[in-house]
């Protein structure tokens, strides 16, 4: 290894935040003298409060400032969900910051599209082409006809510009990709859904139940940050996942359970809880309805039952719904959050809600909790914004009636079949929609069918490449965004204010937006000189301290009870006002009225199912270009079983061992890789399992491009949910066969 | 403190239960220390055991353990690696000559070499426990995995933790006394 020898006598330094040595060093350096104590002196001139973008999770953030430069980002000990620490990903915020792979320029497109090839424009240019084409949009097809697809925080402001100027399709896929068949789930149960942070008290838990839900490696702050201090106090855990995860090792059950079989171990945990009488019996009489049809369809639901369809011994689930049932009611079961698996995920996550009423965990110390938000003047106070019609997600009112947000996937098919109406023109806002949608091919065919497609981005990802417009926006540490009211159990007003001046020519999405707004006639809808007079206005028109929320970065609300214990009284807003255990809206709608099994298609011989997580340190594909979260994983790895490895056909010559490269292939012939194999007992030999996020293609993303493989690539089949239009994903399966070296 | 010859014994105490291997105090370390993106001073150890599906997993945030016997120091031939205050052991970069008699020596692999061609590992925050603070790992932890003080004062929270739970340490066998805890 080649070792770069430094000078004996070194007087300062070259490298930023070392301290220069003292004098004195030239003589007498070999005999005993006081060592140098080494500060880095990376504490800031300045420390500026704002909070965190790397994830949706937005923890309080404390950025320290040397020499005009964010030396380090550390938790801002007086935000709710951050507690003074932050996770990797917001530690490591400096490397989106300095990513030199940054848009730096505006950019219009100069050949065909998706070509990525682009010309470096002013901002008058692209601002004025990007204004004359909505217009043109309008005028030919009605505003409708533009979609906004919108992720991160910064959104709001481009969600206050298209619906000002009259379109109804603003969707984010973190709702049909990712959460929503909880949301609709417990919105039919409780008449409420779970919300964002999810309003559950793992603190207080005495065990906590995790389906496919694998925290700690997904990286929710709080949530994770509370399950330590569970554990720490005795909480017990059970965890279902074919993978033996990081929870799974912390866990005193584990049930490695096949893929697509939680609906079927969920109906035997019942089973076993109701025929037993383990459940809340005053709880369920005073707050539910459904129970004797409950009781009626779980009846030969068996542990038996379940064992031959799950792989999980009757014994164990047996033994593991005993368990969960002697803590309620602070027995948690965790309601996940990426839950869009098999295309019934909404009736999956009725049986999750269904287990947790029957715990009487709802309104309960240890369960769900009530959350609550401090109120902020709306600015401009009345947005007055021209009809929007219908939204164009849903072919018609038959199809996902349970929907409670837009459907981002539905937009995209609208794209395609013009049904309900064309939609021709896409505003994308910080995602990438050819990682966050399934099935890129589709997305391609629908981008081929539009008029315009904006992209408002801070990094080159593959969507950029197919944009005709490109608008470099600000990263969050370079900018104001709007104020966020928080709902959590601890009310919050956070805010969002820049620590350095935004690099190159980028700018923040507030001035984007009304910028645009301006060109497009519309100047009422941002009517505010810039985003800090609009945060000021809302927080003194709100009454709140304006000084001591800039300074802070945070301001903290009044807290109510939260659960029964504290002396909430507990509500549920579904039609009958109780807990519906049986779902006669589903009934109705023509839909399954209480979760029921069916069985998950097997792997073709050969194949392996494919699932997909997340790793700590990155969120998504949006950050594996960052090279600082990039010295701690800047590849994923496919894992698979060791005894699967060593029967893989084509390796008979050689067992695959693990850091061997392997390509990844799915039944419709779609390729992925080239991919590092990760050969562990910790996965069933049934499937395989990669990090999400990486495998770019973008040529842009210097850093991270052709490393690892898509999860996304390889989902060109998804499931949609009947009841809300989730796209169920893990309905891939994948071949693994040797890479070229 | 209560005696005029009362020495600090500066540890560290990691709580393998609370862990979860996420990383961030690697990177609390790199950005409080400007350690470069390919140098490590603390690092994450996942240690799995047993057989699908009868598995066992330990997660371990490591880095150096300031050993009370250290072999980098003894093998130092410059003194560059030394004992310092509360017993930690320290590198002074004006010494190294980056010779890697200390890497070659340390049995936990805890070093290094700087691009700037000194041998670099974990100080202990030295340079913020002076002024009363904690280390960048420990106050970055969002699982409260670390802990650090005084082993000596009997009211620290490395005293108590490691008081009230058992604890093991990294190849003792070396005979190096390490003084980075493990709670199991």
């Amino acid at each position: 290894m080649a070792l770069s020898r430094r000078q004996f006598i070194k007087i300062g330094s070259t490298t930023a935040g070392v301290a220069a040595l003292g004098s004195g060093l030239t003589t007498d350096w070999w005999s005993l003298q006081a060592h140098e104590l080494t500060d880095p002196r990376t504490d800031g001139q300045k420390v500026v409060a704002t909070f965190c973008e790397l994830c949706f999770w937005k923890c309080g953030v404390l950025a320290h400032v040397r020499d005009g430069r964010v030396t380090k980002l550390v938790g801002n000990p007086k935000h709710p969900l951050s507690n003074g620490r932050l996770c990797p990903r917001g530690t490591g915020g400096t490397g989106a910051l300095y990513d030199p792979d940054r848009l730096k320029k505006p950019m219009i497109r100069v050949s065909k599209r998706g070509e990525d090839k682009f010309e470096e424009v002013t901002w008058d240019k692209a601002l004025d082409e990007t204004a004359s084409r909505m217009e043109k949009l309008r005028a030919t097809y009605g505003a409708e006809a533009l979609a906004l697809f919108t992720h991160g925080y910064g959104g709001s402001w481009f969600t206050q510009l298209v619906k000002g100027w009259g379109t109804p399709n603003v969707v984010a896929p973190s709702y049909a990709q990712c959460r929503g068949p909880r949301e609709a789930a417990f919105e039919l149960t409780f008449g409420h859904g779970v919300g964002s942070p999810e309003a559950i008290d793992i603190r207080n838990a005495r065990c906590i139940t995790l389906i496919g839900s694998h925290l700690g490696e997904n990286m929710h702050n709080t949530q994770v940050q509370e399950l330590a201090d569970a554990i720490a106090g005795g909480a017990q855990l059970v965890v279902v996942d074919p993978r033996f995860s990081v929870a799974a090792s912390k866990a005193r059950y584990w049930l490695p359970i096949k893929p697509g079989t939680d609906i079927a171990l969920l109906l035997a945990w019942i089973n076993v809880i109701v025929t037993e009488k383990r459940y809340d019996v005053d709880y369920i009489a005073k707050n539910a309805i459904g129970l004797a049809e409950l009781e009626a369809h779980v009846a030969g639901k068996t542990p038996e039952w379940a064992y031959p369809l799950t792989g999980l011994h009757p014994d164990l689930i047996r033994e593991t719904a005993r368990f969960i049932a002697a803590s309620r009611p602070a027995s948690l079961i965790h309601p996940g959050r990426h839950v869009t698996w098999y295309g019934d995920d909404t009736q999956r996550l009725r049986a999750v809600a269904i287990l947790a009423a029957l715990l009487g965990s709802w309104g309960r110390q240890g369960g769900y909790i009530n959350q609550s938000s401090m109120g902020i003047p709306k600015y401009p106070p009345f947005m007055s914004g021209r009809s929007g019609g219908a939204p164009a997600d849903k072919p018609s009112d038959e199809h996902y009636p349970m929907a409670t947000e837009l459907l981002a996937s539905g937009i995209c098919d609208a794209t395609i079949s013009a049904a309900p109406y064309g939609v021709k023109g896409w505003m994308v806002y910080g995602t990438n929609l050819m990682q966050s949608l399934p099935n890129p091919k589709q997305t391609e065919e629908a981008i081929q069918k539009l008029d315009l497609l904006v992209a408002i981005d801070v990094l080159p990802a593959e969507i950029v490449g197919w944009a005709d417009i490109v608008l470099p926006e600000s990263t969050y540490l370079e900018r104001y965004d709007d104020l966020w009211a928080a709902s959590y159990k601890q009310p919050f007003i956070a805010v969002r204010q820049p620590v350095v001046e935004p690099m190159y020519d980028s700018k923040p999405g507030w001035w984007i937006a009304k910028e645009l707004a301006n060109r497009l006639g519309l100047p009422e809808i941002f009517p505010f000189k810039d985003a800090e007079e609009n945060i000021r206005w809302r927080l003194s028109e709100g009454g709140y301290d304006v000084d001591m929320a800039l300074r802070d970065g945070v301001l903290l609300g009044e807290r109510v009870p939260v659960t029964e214990e504290e002396g909430l009284e507990i509500v549920f807003e579904t039609p009958s006002e109780k807990i519906e255990l049986f779902s006669q809206q589903l009934l109705d709608a023509g839909l399954d009225p209480l979760p029921d099994f069916t069985p998950p298609d097997e792997p073709p011989p050969g194949m392996f199912r494919l699932l997909s997580g997340r790793a700590p340190m990155h969120t998504f594909g949006r950050t594996t270009n960052n090279r600082v979260l990039g010295s701690l994983m800047d590849e994923n790895e496919v894992w698979v079983n060791s005894t699967a490895a060593r029967a893989l056909a084509g390796f008979e010559d050689k067992p695959l061992a693990t850091g061997d490269y392997v390509m990844l292939e799915n039944q419709d012939g779609v390729v992925s890789g080239p991919v590092k194999a990760k050969v562990t007992e910790r996965i069933r030999g049934d499937a395989v399992y990669l990090v999400h996020g990486f495998g770019h293609k973008a040529k842009g993303l210097t850093f991270t491009r052709n490393r690892g493989a898509s999860d996304s690539v390889l989902t060109s089949r998804y499931k949609v949910d009947p009841v809300m239009g989730g796209t169920g994903m893990n309905v891939n399966f994948v071949r693994i066969t040797r890479a070229e070296a | 403190m209560l005696f005029k010859n009362y020495r600090k014994r500066f540890v560290m105490v990691m709580d393998t239960r609370r862990c979860v291997g996420c990383q961030t105090c690697v990177l609390a370390c790199k950005a409080e220390n400007g350690v470069p993106l390919n140098g490590y001073r603390d690092w994450i150890v996942t240690e799995t055991k047993g057989e699908f599906p009868h598995l066992s997993m330990q997660i371990r945030s490591e880095r150096c353990m300031h050993c009370t016997n250290a072999p980098c120091v003894t093998n130092c031939p410059t003194g560059a690696s030394h004992y310092a205050k509360g017993g930690t052991v320290q590198v002074d970069r004006s010494l190294c000559t980056g010779c890697k008699a200390c890497i070659a020596a340390c049995p936990y692999d805890a070093r290094y070499v700087h691009p700037d061609g000194y041998v670099d590992k974990c100080t202990f925050c030295m340079h913020r426990v002076e002024r009363g603070g904690n280390t960048a790992c420990v106050d970055g932890c969002p699982t409260k995995a670390l802990a650090f003080g005084d082993l000596n004062d009997p009211s620290s929270d490395v005293a108590l933790l490691l008081h009230e739970h058992e604890s093991r340490l990294l190849k003792p066998e070396e005979g190096t006394e390490p003084n980075l805890y493990f709670l199991v």
